[in-house]
């Protein structure tokens, strides 16, 4: 049976950074899956991705969000990023997880991603299911994960994995 | 390139048990992933939750925030300062639809790392009835050391015999 499942890359911050890119994403597997563990320094900075340098309004998503109180629904069109509402809680105390599923993502379709976040704060937090569109039929070959203000703290750590369907 | 998400344990029930443990995780992964297909007979509900500590300690050092669907309505919840992260009722129980098992999966990331241990944890008992249960689950162990246990418990009961828990490592090079 073919192995699947591989990493990619991997980053971890070493210094406050705006941004962690992975570029050159080979063509070779079926879906993709990130998995990132950050710490937030400013509160409000939403995070997000962008594909192959695209920073046009050409991202939506859908979010469903439980803060611990109540829970909520949200959505927004013509983004120029992948927006990944809701994790937007700024914390360098405690790590909080994005785990990302890219389907297709070498496909002539425009491309659909899946994300759980996981930020529980002890006392406070959010967790959230996020469904987002990039409208591009271009294979990607780039991602950027990114803050629209705000940095990520030294340890944020981030991998890419490639699955393959054979 | 280095292949990842490895079978470093399972445990099948032939027999009931009020809990699972996988014990001696090897440190040599970065993030860990446990899929858990369960049922327990607490008596008289038909739902049950699932449960995690780790490395054998109780205490109050776990939180979590929940995102949850009964079929009809969307709540959240949290909880913090507990002896354990509850993941909601995503287990089936007794009363429960015949031969139908709760689907869980747990993701532990940087389970090594010197720093407290988040993780996510997703489940749905979904029992072919008017109520059933899905859950998203934040969850926070304020506690440093890698992991070296996780304890899967439940509500009260029993899992029974069939349920399954699979423990996988995953290595991001």
């Amino acid at each position: 049976m073919a192995s699947t499942y591989e990493p990619i890359a991997t980053t971890t911050v070493a210094v406050a950074a705006t941004a962690i890119t992975f570029s050159s994403i080979p063509s070779t597997y079926t879906d993709l899956r990130l998995v990132i563990v950050f710490k937030a320094v400013l509160a409000g900075s939403n995070p997000g991705y962008q594909f192959n340098s695209d920073t046009g309004t050409s991202y939506s998503y859908t979010a469903i969000n439980g803060s611990g109180a109540t829970a909520s629904s949200q959505s927004s069109n013509s983004n120029n990023q992948c927006y990944l509402i809701s994790a937007s809680t700024a914390s360098t105390a405690q790590s909080q997880i994005f785990t990302t599923d890219i389907f297709s993502y070498t496909g002539s379709n425009y491309k659909t991603l899946l994300t759980t976040f996981s930020g529980d704060l002890n006392g406070s937090g959010n967790v959230s299911g996020v469904v987002n569109l990039w409208r591009s039929t271009a294979a990607i070959n780039s991602v950027k994960f990114l803050f629209d203000s705000g940095t990520m703290a030294i340890g944020t750590t981030a991998t890419l994995y490639g699955i393959k369907a054979a | 390139m280095a292949t990842t998400y490895s079978l470093i344990s399972s445990n099948v029930l032939s027999s009931s048990a009020a809990s699972v443990t996988f014990s001696s995780i090897p440190s040599t992964y970065t993030d860990l992933v446990v899929r858990v297909s369960g049922r327990t007979d607490t008596a008289g509900q038909a739902i049950d939750t699932i449960q995690l500590q780790f490395n054998g300690t109780g205490g109050t050092a776990y939180s979590y925030t929940r995102l949850t669907g009964s079929g009809s309505a969307a709540a959240s919840s949290t909880g913090s300062s507990v002896s354990v992260i509850n993941g909601y009722y995503v287990l089936d129980a007794a009363t429960a639809t015949a031969s139908t098992f709760g689907s869980v999966e747990i993701y532990i990331p940087s389970y090594t790392v010197s720093q407290n241990k988040p993780l996510n944890v997703i489940g749905a008992q979904e029992n072919n009835n008017a109520a059933a249960y899905m859950a998203a689950t934040a969850g926070l162990w304020t506690n440093t050391a890698a992991i070296t246990s996780i304890a899967i418990q439940n509500g009260g009961g029993n899992y029974v015999s069939g349920s399954s828990f699979y423990l996988y490592g995953i290595k991001n090079s």
